[in-house]
């Protein structure tokens, strides 16, 4: 699974990007946030506001029980702020 | 119909005779041109000052996002022509950030979809400016009130914030 960082999530866990296999039991959106918060404490405050946090699946935004699988490329970043 | 992320400047005067060229059913064009403000928060309130931001964005998304405001707002209202540019990169105090442009035979049509146009961009497109002040580079806040903004339009609204 591919995962991007945006903006403040970027700087915070001090990543653009990577490539994760969360164990199976991880099926949902929900699920990856716990999993990766557990990764280490730069997720775990990066991930400590879920309500800061937007989730997209493959271009698209997905809400905490939509389902996640191996070929997804999950972004996660905080509410946007173009225009 | 177009929709286009860039790093460049655009020239307002030209994109809009390129949208309407042409089109003799357009009665009306309504354009809204975004420029990057030198201060941060209520005017004379003490807020910061800006020298300079830059717009990050999630490119793959940015592209989908764009096309499906803009499906929406041609499902909305009758429109001849819609124009959306957006920059990304460093931008300064008096850039063009962003473009958008409605047209149809009518006013109404125009003026709503222009306005709707840019309030789900500003809620759902990927972009994120990280603006360099006087206290130093900072990640701008998303405003509640744009959210009030895009609430206005929301019949139904599948990429609204849980």
């Amino acid at each position: 699974m591919k995962l991007l960082y945006f903006s403040w999530l970027k700087t915070k866990t001090g990543r653009a990007e990577e490539d994760v296999t969360p164990p199976q039991e991880v099926a949902t959106v929900g699920e990856l946030l716990s999993w990766l918060e557990g990764r280490g404490p730069e997720f775990a405050d990066a991930l400590a506001d879920r309500a800061a946090i937007r989730v997209a699946v493959n271009q698209t935004y997905a809400k905490p029980g939509d389902p996640i699988g191996p070929n997804d490329e999950v972004a996660l970043f905080p509410p946007v702020t173009g225009g | 119909m177009t929709v286009r992320v860039q790093e460049q400047d655009f020239d307002v005067g030209k994109e809009l005779s390129e949208l309407t060229k042409g089109n003799h059913a357009i009665g009306g064009l309504a354009v809204f041109v975004g420029l990057v403000r030198d201060h941060v928060g209520i005017q004379g309130g003490g807020g910061s000052e800006i020298s300079a931001m830059t717009l990050e964005h999630y490119p793959a998304m940015t592209d989908k996002m764009l096309a499906k405001i803009e499906a929406e707002a041609r499902e909305r209202w009758p429109l001849e022509a819609s124009l959306v540019i957006h920059r990304h990169g460093r931008l300064e105090p008096g850039d063009r950030i962003v473009m958008v442009a409605a047209a149809s035979s009518h006013r109404q049509a125009a003026f709503e979809a222009c306005e709707f146009l840019m309030d789900w961009l500003k809620t759902k497109a990927p972009f994120w400016k990280l603006e360099e002040t006087d206290k130093g580079a900072l990640w701008v806040d998303a405003r509640d009130s744009d959210d009030t903004a895009a609430a206005r339009w929301s019949k139904r609204d599948p990429d609204a914030a849980e």
